[in-house]
């Protein structure tokens, strides 16, 4: 499975559920927000989302601003 | 005297809110915001590193129980873009709050205010607490009230710029406009020195956000200690009602008495 995964293209052995995309990428569900193809994902709904081979993942985190 | 700042119920403990950008490393941001007295610290949402997690960059140091977060849409330039964010903000459960910034040319970075009108009438719907940047226009700060903004926030100059307070009479007409409908003036942006910051709360502003002018100076812990008493200062000032100024002098010792 193909994701565009932050702007780069990244190659999967399975499909997966968002959960276990974050748990492959080491990343805690903590002061984050996550977007497939343009739709926000409840963090509620992790468990469930299917991603599919195509799918546009964007992961965001709050950085130092003004 | 109880002088307390509440904004649709969350109450503030200082009226000083500052910025976390700018900043050489995470333990002079951490430094600086605590020496400012702030509670209320503004981030900005940005890409995770997937890729590289130890150049990461995330708030760790910005204990979520010791501050209020307000997460901003810096960097948007047109409304599609400050929903996405703010939306992206929301659902990352830090903070109901917004700063809402509709960003209109790169080079002032001055607000698109129609842009920001229409953003702070969705995310205002959707049930958002909206701090829309704005600029120093009393019709607009009007105008963003009724789109269900919780508090208006003129610039005081350019982001960025250290110029200070540059049209203090829109600031006060804007101030005297919300104090009949109890709508909180916060000036953010442009705030240089202490000084600026205390002629914004002399004003009446209810609080001033400040990011540059500490994180850019030599010594950002000082200057964040100092906006701190500049604020306290300004407001207890403003609190006290100051003396009208006068072209000549009136003498300060009795003339009774003088041999």
């Amino acid at each position: 499975m193909k994701l565009k995964l932050n702007g780069t293209v990244s190659e999967f052995q399975e499909e997966m559920t968002l959960t276990q995309l974050l748990e492959n990428l080491k990343i805690e569900p903590k002061a984050i927000a996550v977007e497939v193809n343009l739709n926000i994902i409840k963090k509620t709904d992790y468990q469930s989302y299917m991603l599919k081979d195509g799918d546009t993942v964007e992961v965001v985190k709050f950085v130092g601003g003004g | 005297m109880e002088d307390k700042l509440i904004i649709r119920g969350i109450e503030f403990k200082s009226r000083l809110w500052v910025g976390t950008g700018k900043y050489k490393d995470f333990e002079e941001t951490k430094k600086a915001i605590e020496a400012s007295g702030a509670d209320v610290v503004t981030v900005a949402v940005r890409r995770l590193n997937i890729f590289d997690r130890n150049s990461e960059n995330r708030l760790d140091y910005i204990d979520p129980k010791k501050y209020k977060i307000l997460p901003n849409t810096a960097g948007c330039y047109n409304v599609e873009d400050a929903l996405r964010y703010s939306r992206l903000a929301r659902e990352a459960g830090v903070s109901e709050m917004i700063k809402l910034e509709v960003i209109g040319d790169e080079k002032t970075l001055f607000p698109d205010v129609c842009g920001l009108l229409k953003a702070t009438e969705i995310l205002a719907k959707e049930g958002s607490i909206v701090f829309p940047y704005t600029n120093d226009d009393p019709i607009i700060a009007k105008r963003l009230v009724d789109a269900g903004a919780a508090a208006v926030m003129p610039l005081g100059a350019p982001i960025g710029s250290g110029l200070g307070i540059r049209n203090p009479y829109n600031i006060k007409i804007i101030l005297e406009q919300m104090k009949g409908l109890n709508m909180p003036v916060l000036v953010d942006a442009g705030v240089g020195t202490a000084s600026d910051a205390a002629i914004a709360m002399e004003l009446g502003c209810d609080a001033v956000l400040i990011n540059t002018a500490i994180a850019g100076a030599r010594d950002p812990i000082a200057m964040a200690e100092a906006m701190k008493h500049a604020v306290t200062a300004g407001r207890l000032a403003y609190n006290s009602g100051r003396i009208q100024k006068k072209l000549y002098a009136t003498a300060s010792s009795p003339i009774e008495g003088m041999l």
